[in-house]
């Protein structure tokens, strides 16, 4: 068989950490960049008699989270003890959700409109970190980030190609940072992607054993690995070999993926249900409210601007790939900015703004209300695009309204036919052949003669205005 | 459901008890005698009774998301086996470099 | 006169500190004198692993309902200034960044903690012969075990060293050593005292249980102890009712008398003094009226399979890591293995493997799942038993009274020992264990049952019985 003949089948478990102010089961600090365990308490140091008591603010993060993803939010869930030793899980046991999570039966959509299901969303806390290679012959341990809240997103088997993997991950991430849930960073570890990966012929349905991918770092590096793996899949069963389930490490470095050191027996986790946590109870009432809280969806936003914007899905992708980008452009046309109009100023010259000085949007000189107010200006006629985008990098460095730079920097277009009569009549003085042959006919010559009037007005002149005026001249 | 040598000796191992291998057997007749004694749950029926029972219980009370940990009135360091700049030392991982393998 | 008053009860000890009477370091001299008086030579009784030096209570203690009290605690509460070790080598000398919940109300109370007492190691057994640090003894018999888990809290209390101690109960680990010692021991209704600081056995089981000289020290002991606690997810937001309700009446009562726990074999004697003490509850006004909890004889195999399981992972966090002992190895999983090895005793070792076995994967929905299940049915006996008009149980505390030390050998006859209050843990009812007789010179306890949070009732029945008595329950 070819290559093509056989199909990826990726299912990815995504660790998302929670944006909170402290740990998701003590009052520490969730901040785990501070010197090595000083944000530790008897709870997450695993002390003897200490107990947890639950965060509700990872709690409802958690479920935003879920409803945000299409997911059934249950009124009861329950918390499980998941146990195992490492040097940096200090209790012995990962407290985790079992066979009871918060929520089940999501999906992602992908901007092909392929939907793409979730399996569960659970909740769970971090491990603190070990360091390998700072002591000799020893593991040293910061407990930090011990506790840290998180949430497990497991996807189904349906991702059928590496890009599809990409398309996933980048949009499961939009949707969970318009909700505030995270701060989704791969490179500070808040984000974390494992991927399942198996091969099978194009037509067969069952599952073949997969393997799973680990260290994974960059959405792109996720894209690599499982092709990778993929092909080592392929490689294998078109030389009749089997595939054995087992833990893959991608060597970023290497750009390779390989087999981790197998431990010493199969992991049985003995999960059971946390005794010292009684189910974790939410009325309908409060899921529904968090549900009504939720921002407005990346998905269902770039279809409210498509229809009432006449912007096209490719501008509307643009400008919702930045939650707070999105936001400003919504706020110039509330502020009475064309919707396509605003949309072109947006992508185009706040964009680039921004990376020429590396701003953020929320910090940008020109508010949105001031941009609107430009846009309404080159709309009704009083600056031609090129003065507009003056006046823009005007206002930039000056908090002054968009007319009033025009104005003192004599950028208005001047509309009024009086002036506009007396430039032309300067015009056919000076040129007379030309404007003689114009009235006569000649009328390719228009062009020639708005362009002089242009020049005598320094670009001030509508050209709309003077066009009309020549070929009033014309036939007149 | 007779307990085996390799019984003890795996569970021991996912309990990390290094228990010396002539004391193993010792532990698999305590382990048998135990748990025949359990056998008489098998006749009980009480298919889903469990989950009646935790479905009656209240829900769990939680905490407000602000800071203010138990504070610790003895140093990390005093009881800590060995520590440095601030770090628990624990001897190497033999596998370390499978430290994501168990997150 | 302080002598004297060491041997008052916790509410006078504490008036008469707050009146000047008599000062807080007078009785903690005094306390300190009966417990090294029990701590020597040949009348060891080894109640006692760390004691508080004199002048501790050096501040005055002037106020609060139990100003000046000696109070002594069980080795597995987190405490202050006094080491914390569960009665096992893995934590020897571990000194607690912080205080439990129950320690730190009582000391808020005006109590001084005169001594952290001796156990099973890790609360893991019925006579505290598993102690890593030797068995404690009977007062009332020194060839005796005290009972266990909390044994040495039950001694200190008995031999008049102090009026209150606390203990933890996960199956029946005060009420047992309070019936074989003559004193009172209360296992309040689960979630009723804050497990915070408590080290944990069995988390679904566990219990801050105090013991009192008296009926009217344990009540005072225990309200004083309850209540919501921010630090423990499964402690009750239920308002603390009034427990130091004094004798009175019963009239209207019904007692209800479960027939699992009067079996055949049940020591004759000790059926004797439970018959007395029915005879005494019907003279006050109480009917009797004979039940049934059917599932009775379930109780120790699911407490057994529960309680392993839970303490299997309970007792991961000892590890060598972060505190405790350490045995050096070459990699972490081997230091692991051979701190925990080195560190626990053969009960805490076998008890930890059971734990893992019954979770491991093929074993949980025969094992684990399966206790679940049927420890719903012996809640709901209970359940039906006090919906049904009956307001709380009279049972034996035990089979028997205190055995000999060593005595027991087969770890499964030892469990049997916790057979009458093994129940109430799993139920998460509250219980009380109180002297009703002598049998040779043993004391024998009679067990109080109540609902859930009716802790309330469970005393009222215990200040009526214990008045009744009087000398007769020593005797």
């Amino acid at each position: 068989m070819s290559a093509g003949s056989w199909e990826m089948v990726v299912g990815l478990e995504v660790h998302v950490q929670l944006k909170t102010r402290t740990k998701a089961f003590c009052g520490c600090s969730a901040d785990f960049g501070d010197p090595p365990n000083t944000n530790t308490c008897p709870v997450c140091l695993a002390l003897p008699g200490a107990l947890p008591v639950l965060n509700e603010q990872a709690v409802a993060l958690a479920v935003r989270a879920a409803l945000a993803l299409d997911c059934a939010v249950h009124e009861r869930s329950v918390f499980a003890r998941k146990n195992y030793f490492y040097p940096d899980l200090p209790k012995g046991y990962q407290i985790s959700q079992a066979d009871r999570p918060l929520a089940t039966g999501g999906r992602v959509a992908l901007a092909d409109g392929t939907r793409l299901g979730i399996t569960r969303i659970h909740m769970e806390e971090d491990a603190g970190k070990s360091i390998h290679d700072r002591y000799p012959g020893m593991t040293a341990i910061d407990l930090n980030r011990s506790g840290v809240p998180l949430i497990e997103i497991v996807g189904e088997p349906e991702i059928r190609s590496s890009v599809q993997a990409g398309a996933y991950l980048r949009a499961l991430r939009e949707v969970l940072l318009y909700c505030g849930v995270s701060d989704l960073s791969m490179e500070e570890g808040s984000l974390r992607v494992d991927a399942n990966v198996s091969a099978r012929p194009r037509g067969e349905s069952a599952f073949r054993s997969r393997t799973e991918i680990k260290n994974l770092n960059s959405f792109s590096n996720v894209e690599r690995a499982l092709e990778f793996e993929f092909a080592r899949h392929v490689r294998t069963y078109e030389a009749g070999g089997t595939i054995a389930q087992q833990t893959m490490l991608f060597d970023a470095a290497n750009q390779e993926v390989r087999a981790a050191r197998s431990k010493e027996g199969s992991h049985d986790y003995r999960y059971f249900p946390e005794p010292d946590l009684p189910p974790l109870v939410l009325t309908r009432e409060w899921i529904e409210e968090q549900r009504r809280t939720l921002p407005e969806l990346p998905a269902a936003r770039r279809a409210r601007w498509v229809k009432g914007f006449a912007i096209s899905m490719t501008e509307a992708e643009v400008l919702s790939a930045d939650q707070e980008l999105g936001a400003y452009f919504e706020s110039v046309v509330a502020s009475g900015g064309d919707g396509k109009a605003a949309a072109n100023w947006v992508m185009g010259e706040v964009l680039a703004a921004l990376k020429e000085t590396s701003q953020r949007i929320d910090r940008f000189p020109v508010e949105p209300a001031r941009l609107a107010a430009l846009v309404g200006l080159v709309k009704e006629g009083l600056l031609s695009s090129s003065a507009a985008k003056t006046v823009f990098q005007a206002m930039r460095s000056e908090a002054l309204e968009p007319r009033a730079i025009a104005e003192r920097d004599r950028l208005l277009q001047v509309g009024d036919d009086s002036a506009l009569e007396g430039w032309i009549a300067e015009v056919w003085a000076e040129h007379p052949d030309e404007a003689d042959r114009y009235a006569r006919g000649e009328r390719k010559l228009q062009g020639v003669l708005v362009g002089f009037v242009m020049k005598k007005s320094q670009g001030r002149a509508d050209p709309k205005k003077v066009n009309q005026l020549l070929a009033a001249r014309a036939t007149g | 459901m007779a307990v085996t040598l390799d019984d003890v000796r795996h569970v021991a191992h996912l309990a990390r008890l290094a228990i010396p291998e002539d004391q193993l057997g010792t532990y698999v007749a305590q382990l048998n005698g135990i748990l025949g004694h359990m056998e008489v749950l098998q006749q009980v029926p009480s298919a889903g009774l469990a989950q009646a029972a935790d479905a009656s219980l209240d829900g769990m009370r939680t905490r407000a998301d602000q800071t203010g940990a138990v504070r610790l009135e003895v140093p990390r360091e005093q009881n800590a086996p060995a520590m440095r700049d601030g770090f628990f030392l624990v001897p190497r991982l033999a596998t370390h470099e499978d430290s994501g393998e168990e997150a | 006169m302080t002598s004297a008053l060491l041997d008052l009860g916790a509410g006078a000890i504490g008036a008469a500190v707050r009146d000047g009477r008599a000062t807080a370091a007078a009785i903690l001299d005094e306390s300190l004198f009966r417990l090294h008086a029990i701590g020597e030579g040949a009348n060891d009784l080894h109640a006692v692993l760390h004691a508080a030096t004199p002048g501790l209570a050096s501040e005055p203690l002037t106020s609060g309902p139990l100003a000046g009290v000696p109070v002594a605690v069980k080795d597995n509460f987190c405490t202050r200034g006094l080491p914390t070790g569960c009665g096992s080598k893995i934590l020897e000398g571990w000194m607690s960044p912080y205080e439990a919940t129950a320690v730190r109300k009582l000391r808020e109370a005006g109590a001084v903690i005169v001594a952290k007492t001796n156990m099973d190691e890790f609360a893991m057994g019925s006579s505290t012969e598993n102690s890593a640090y030797g068995p404690s003894r009977n007062p009332h018999d020194p060839s005796r075990a005290p009972g266990g888990s909390s044994g040495g809290s039950a001694v200190v209390v008995a031999a008049g060293i102090a009026p209150i101690a606390l203990g933890s109960e996960t199956g029946g680990s005060v009420r047992q050593p309070a019936s074989f010692c003559g004193v009172v021991g209360v296992k309040p209704t689960y979630g009723r005292v804050s497990r915070f600081g408590l080290v944990a056995f069995a988390s679904s089981l566990d219990c801050v249980a105090p013991f009192g000289r008296t009926v009217d020290d344990a009540a005072f002991a225990t309200e004083l102890i309850s209540g919501h606690d921010p630090h423990d997810a499964t402690s009750s937001d239920r308002p603390v009712p009034a427990m130091r309700v004094g004798p009175g009446p019963l009239t209207g009562l019904v007692v209800g008398v479960p027939k699992e726990y009067f079996p055949d074999s049940l020591d004759p004697a000790v059926r004797a003094h439970c018959e007395r003490a029915l005879e005494s509850l019907k003279a006050q006004g109480a009917t009797i009226r004979e039940v049934s909890l059917p599932h009775t004889a379930l109780a120790i195999p699911v407490y057994y399979i529960i309680a392993p399981a839970e303490a299997s992972a309970n007792l991961a966090r000892f590890d060598g890591a972060r505190y405790g002992l350490r045995v050096a190895a070459p990699g972490v999983q081997e230091m692991f293995a051979s701190t925990r090895a080195k560190g626990f005793g053969p009960e805490v070792t076998r008890r930890i493997l059971l734990g893992t076995y019954v979770l491991s994967a093929g074993y949980y929905d025969a094992y684990y799942r399966k206790a679940q299940e049927v420890r719903a049915l012996i809640t709901a006996d209970f359940a039906k038993v006090f919906s049904g008009g009956v307001h709380v149980l009279f049972t034996p505390t035990t089979p028997t009274p205190a055995f000999k030390l060593g005595a027991i050998t087969d770890p499964y006859e030892m469990y049997l020992s916790d057979i009458f209050t093994v129940t109430a843990n799993l139920a998460g009812i509250p219980g009380l264990s109180l002297p009703i007789g002598r049998v040779k010179g043993l004391p024998v306890g009679g067990q109080i049952l109540a609902a859930h949070f009716d802790e309330p009732t469970m005393f009222r029945v215990a200040y009526a019985l214990e008045e009744a008595l009087g000398a007769e329950a020593h005797r």
